[in-house]
């Protein structure tokens, strides 16, 4: 027969210092957990969203980021001529040659070398129809051969004039910043967008770094890939949008889940161990209680699931505080260097359901693992012994 | 002292238990220190970095060039006494996969700036006859188990093409802290082969004086503002401190998780502290009524806490300072030169003296102010 679980929630209300203070580190852990997955999620959220599956981009042959890839004016219009560009409303190619800059923005409130290295992005005037995640929600786009520029919603706050209507300098040039956008949360709104003939100009650039553009065709990649590598005039490598942006976050992607994984599992041991002398402690101030119910013709199975379930517990309600401490830093924004693309990229942490989920079921194994030796030791009991 | 005995009978009685809670003292402290040791490596390069030698380098962006003719420019500006310039390659190495920095330099000045680099004398000469020459790092020979004399191809993802260079030199850092794991050749080798793209990425110059870098970083900066690639000009260690910033929240984060740590373990062995005193109410009691006082029954029980922690301390902090050592994980990779430094292991013993105190001052209370005559009823 079953003990009811009652008994043992009666149990833990019966001892509230030890059981809080166990449960606490439990929480801590879980907390810590849920909080660096959700940064690693973050991170990765914002640069696998970049790109989109039917979007190309081309880099120079062999160059593993849009910084040190360089693709010149005369392959521009060979690529344009491509059929399997799709067509914009103007009868034009959906296509953005692009140049790529990271400059030095000052951090407000440090010194002058305390700077981030943010994203500067030539495009052309048919980028906002290329990226479809795109959209201006202040202002208007940059018009042609002005110096004005967009910038991406999440450089806010962070940096001093990136406000619609303030005047950015940066390469010796003022720039009107005349409209901010949103990017659903990617990468794309850690930049700083304007026209990609001035920016090539500001930057001295030759060539231009990049080619964005929509394939017709949204299966159409294979085909589109050996049309330009089969091209003898074109040193290009072609990536599926969507999986560059994903490849270049997973370097720090990798890292940050590392040591999420290995600094929660150290502290997942010493948690272990809090639980494993909660319910020591537990079982032997419960001795005689114990030896009752044995004598009562409880099986010693019952009398260890009864223990587990009690160290579980425990340990579920430390993984509920933990996801409570957890939660609040759902949406805060913090950044960082993306070292593949050596760029600033801002991003939210996020915490989800289904990383809470596995916060609290991270909670509930620490607590059973605890709980084996003592609840092990409970149903062992020798029975007249432990009556006296 | 004499009592010391019965404190060592006392940790003997739950065995389990004392190891446990040693064990967790011992990985709180191994992670804090290592977490530590993330945000002062960080740091490291900063403050490893000269006073005397000051970086120009584009205003606009790092990643743009310099004219090479600022070089004759820079060297007459005053103070300045040595100039020598970089440039960043950027070469992959095999599947790419282990990261380190590959630098273009000219060669004599270079090594010159940088006495911290040891280089023993004739492969210093080697290296500085031969253009297809590179000096590396200890660290790049350990993890990539390179000889001196060996050809080594890497591929450009800048400046494309198979790259091979003969490792004729190795260095070994005055200091840890400089990292030994740069693969450095001569600036010529890239020049020759993209002669209209390669330019001086930044310059690097030593004054005769640290105290008027700053001047003299205006007057460079002056005189470069309005030409067609404006300078930003400071200390090597302002450079460094901006680098180290580029991390951004990293080291916040770290401090943060540090501190969650510590405060867990500190609940977990409280709690253990206090399970104790709780099953030893009885003996408490006949201690005292046998004569013990309240204060040197205070005593054990904050002796037996701290004995504890520190040997949890101890054990975790040694784990801390000696497993980069053992493993070479300072080697390469992101955190070159990560060690423990004496800073973080002192900070370590504060808290451990701490989580001493916090852990064992409520049981200590608790077990000196116990009514004897109530608690005797108990013994059996």
């Amino acid at each position: 027969m079953k003990i009811p679980l009652i008994y043992n929630i009666r149990s833990v209300i019966q001892r509230p210092v030890s059981t809080t203070l166990t449960a606490l580190g439990i929480g801590l852990v879980v907390a810590v957990f849920v909080a660096m997955l959700a940064l690693a999620n973050g991170f990765v959220a914002a640069l696998v969203k970049t790109g989109s599956p039917d979007n190309v981009l081309l880099l120079r042959r062999g160059a593993d980021s849009e910084l040190s890839s360089g693709i010149p004016r005369d392959a521009i219009s060979i690529i344009s001529a491509l059929p399997h560009i799709a067509i914009g409303a103007d009868g034009r190619p959906l296509l953005s040659p692009e140049t790529y800059m990271v400059i030095n923005l000052r951090r407000p409130g440090f010194d002058e070398f305390a700077v981030a290295n943010v994203v500067a992005r030539g495009v052309s005037d048919k980028a906002f129809e290329v990226r479809r995640n795109i959209k201006v929600v202040e202002g208007r786009r940059f018009a042609s051969g002005q110096s004005e520029i967009c910038v991406g919603s999440k450089l806010k706050g962070r940096f001093a004039n990136v406000n619609v209507g303030n005047v950015l300098r940066f390469s010796n040039r003022d720039w009107k910043v005349v409209c901010r956008f949103t990017a659903d949360g990617s990468s794309f709104e850690s930049e700083i967008w304007g026209e990609n003939e001035q920016f090539q100009n500001v930057f001295r650039q030759t060539a231009f770094q990049d080619v964005a553009f929509r394939l017709k065709d949204a299966g159409g990649f294979e085909e589109a890939k050996r049309a330009l590598l089969a091209d003898q005039r074109l040193q290009v490598d072609a990536h599926r949008e969507s999986e560059f942006y994903a490849s270049q976050s997973q370097l720090l992607g990798n890292i940050l889940r590392f040591l999420a994984i290995m600094i929660t599992s150290i502290m997942a041991v010493g948690a272990v161990f809090g639980a494993v002398n909660t319910m020591f402690a537990a079982v032997s101030s419960r001795t005689s209680e114990i030896a009752v119910l044995l004598t009562l013709g409880f099986h010693p199975r019952s009398v260890l699931a009864s223990f587990l379930v009690e160290s579980a517990v425990i340990a579920f309600i430390g993984g509920v505080i933990g996801c409570i401490l957890a939660l609040p830093i759902n949406g805060v924004v913090t950044s960082t260097t993306n070292w593949a693309s050596f760029s600033e990229i801002a991003f939210a942490f996020r915490v989800t359901p289904g990383l809470l989920l596995a916060g609290i079921v991270f909670s509930v194994v620490m607590g059973i693992v605890g709980g084996f030796f003592p609840a092990r030791r409970a149903s062992r009991l020798p029975v007249v012994q432990a009556l006296r | 002292m004499k009592f010391l005995p019965l404190v060592i009978a006392n940790l003997g009685r739950h065995k389990l238990r004392t190891i446990l809670t040693i064990t967790s003292v011992a990985l709180a402290l191994f992670l804090f220190a290592s977490l530590r040791t993330v945000g002062t490596t960080l740091d490291a390069g900063s403050q490893a970095s000269s006073a005397q030698r000051i970086i120009t380098q584009n205003s606009t962006a790092f990643v743009i060039p310099l004219p090479m003719s600022y070089a004759n420019r820079l060297a007459s500006v005053p103070h300045v006494t040595e100039v020598t310039w970089a440039n960043w390659f950027g070469g992959k190495y095999g599947d790419g996969k282990k990261f380190f920095a590959q630098f273009a330099v000219d060669p004599a000045s270079y090594l010159k700036m940088y006495p911290e680099f040891l280089i023993p004398e004739e492969q210093k000469q080697a290296f500085l006859k031969e253009r297809s020459a590179a000096i590396v790092g200890e660290g790049l020979i350990r993890a990539f188990g390179w000889k001196v004399g060996q050809n080594v191809t890497m591929q450009g993802t800048i400046f494309p093409g198979d790259w091979t260079f003969t490792i004729r030199g190795i260095y070994r850092p005055t200091l840890k802290e400089y990292g030994d794991d740069s693969f450095m050749f001569h600036y010529d080798y890239l020049y020759e082969k993209y002669p209209d793209r390669v330019t001086p990425g930044w310059y690097i110059m030593k004054i005769d004086d640290p105290n008027v870098a700053p001047q003299v970083a205006k007057t460079i900066d002056d005189q470069f503002r309005n030409s067609s690639a404006p300078t930003k000009t400071g200390t090597e260690k302002a450079f460094a401190a901006g680098f180290a910033s580029m991390w951004g929240n990293v080291k916040l984060l770290m401090s943060t998780i540090g501190m969650a740590v510590v405060f867990a373990i500190l609940l977990v062995s409280a709690n253990a502290m206090m399970m104790n005193q709780r099953e030893r109410t009885a003996e408490v009691a006949v201690m005292k009524t046998v004569g013990f006082s309240d204060r040197r029954i205070f005593g054990l029980v904050i002796t037996e806490a701290a004995t504890i922690a520190l040997t949890g301390a101890i054990l975790g902090l040694g784990a801390a300072i000696l497993l980069p050592t053992v493993t070479g994980f300072g080697d390469g990779g992101f955190l070159p030169g990560f060690h423990v430094t004496t800073g973080t292991a002192l900070v370590g013993g504060v808290v451990a003296v701490v989580l001493a105190i916090a852990s064992g001052i409520f049981p200590a209370w608790q077990a000196a102010r116990l009514p004897v005559v109530q608690a005797l009823r108990r013994v059996e």
